[in-house]
């Protein structure tokens, strides 16, 4: 009986490992920008190409960064929720127009909704390289002070912004 | 002959095409020497297991320009890995650097190795203990010298035939 005890035990703290790694998306990489100043920039709007929009702008509000493209299939399955999100007024959205042709993220806003309080233009994906962006869509949670607080990878989800983003926008805007 | 021709004119035309596709993108040689050998280090977070200069993914091919510029700008190899690491992570390096939160990803092949020999040095004592401390009883060495014995002379002809 003892003679088995050993491999037994080394099979169940293997098993243990393995379980727990099955549940871990190696596709989500965590930001090292997380509790960061959220990195400048000053690109162009997406609706009115001679004004610009920097992070500054949002100062003293809690905010979301949203980068989104046309030709990202993800983006297309998360913007309605975006959509009905930016209704309920919670708080303010700013879309990232990511590596993406200017009429086309417009006719993209049109015909399916502007969920976005300003739209950024980022036509060459330097200010995703800034923010680390490596899968559209990506969504920033960034507060009053203009710190980034966390990272959604990948399209949002109605659990992903009840149970997470949610609870941290009210931490974030009470404080 | 005129097959071997047209293999030739085929050899031919592959090489142009393969000439075609490696155009540098930028005319310097060293630059561009420069730009592999770290894009080699880095790690494409869209095909995962690529290095950035393996990788034709969009994202990579972004940030292979922006290595192109930074060292145009005069940036060190290490600048620009910092760069990097403080836009995508510890991640985004194919040889990331000893920290509390990744010792155990360098030592722990080692101290796997280690554990096994342990272990197999100990199976291996315990086994020659075994063998040495269990003589062999009288009636064993008996069966042994009949097993061992020269065999009879009816095994010996059916084995010349």
């Amino acid at each position: 009986m003892a003679r088995y005890l050993l491999p037994l035990s080394i099979f169940i703290v293997l098993a243990g490992f393995l379980g727990y790694g099955l549940k871990l998306n190696p596709r989500e990489v965590p930001s090292p920008l997380i509790d960061k100043p959220a990195p400048a920039f000053r690109v162009p709007q997406l609706h009115a190409a001679d004004k610009t929009i920097t992070p500054e702008d949002m100062r003293g509000k809690v905010w979301l960064l949203n980068v989104w493209a046309s030709w990202c299939a993800a983006c297309r399955q998360e913007h309605p929720l975006l959509v009905e999100f930016a209704r309920r007024n919670v708080v303010p959205i700013v879309g990232l127009s990511y590596k993406d042709r200017r009429e086309d993220g417009l006719a993209w806003l049109k015909e399916l909704g502007d969920p976005y309080v300003l739209s950024a233009f980022d036509l060459d994906g330097r200010v995703g390289i800034d923010y680390g962006v490596y899968g559209v869509p990506e969504t920033f949670l960034i507060d009053k002070a203009g710190i980034i607080r966390h990272k959604h990878i990948g399209p949002l989800t109605p659990e992903a912004l009840e149970r997470t983003l949610l609870p941290k926008i009210r931490e974030l805007s009470g404080a | 002959m005129a097959r071997r021709w047209l293999f030739a004119l085929l050899l031919a035309a592959s090489t142009t095409v393969l000439g075609a596709e490696a155009l540098p993108v930028s005319p310097d040689p060293e630059l561009e020497r420069r730009v592999m050998a770290i894009a080699e280090e880095l790690r494409c977070l869209v095909c995962q297991n690529q290095t950035i200069a393996d990788s034709h993914a969009e994202l990579a091919t972004d940030l292979k320009n922006q290595v192109r510029q930074m060292l145009k700008s005069g940036k060190t190899d290490r600048e620009i890995k910092e760069f990097m690491v403080q836009r995508y992570g510890d991640f985004v390096l194919y040889r990331p650097p000893m920290k509390t939160t990744t010792w155990m990803l360098w030592v722990g092949p080692f101290l796997l190795l280690l554990g096994g020999l342990g272990i197999l040095l100990f199976k291996l004592r315990l086994r020659t203990k075994r063998v040495v401390d269990e003589p062999m009883v009288t009636e064993q060495h008996a069966r042994a010298r009949v097993l061992l014995a020269p065999a009879t002379n009816n095994q010996s002809t059916t084995e010349s035939i």
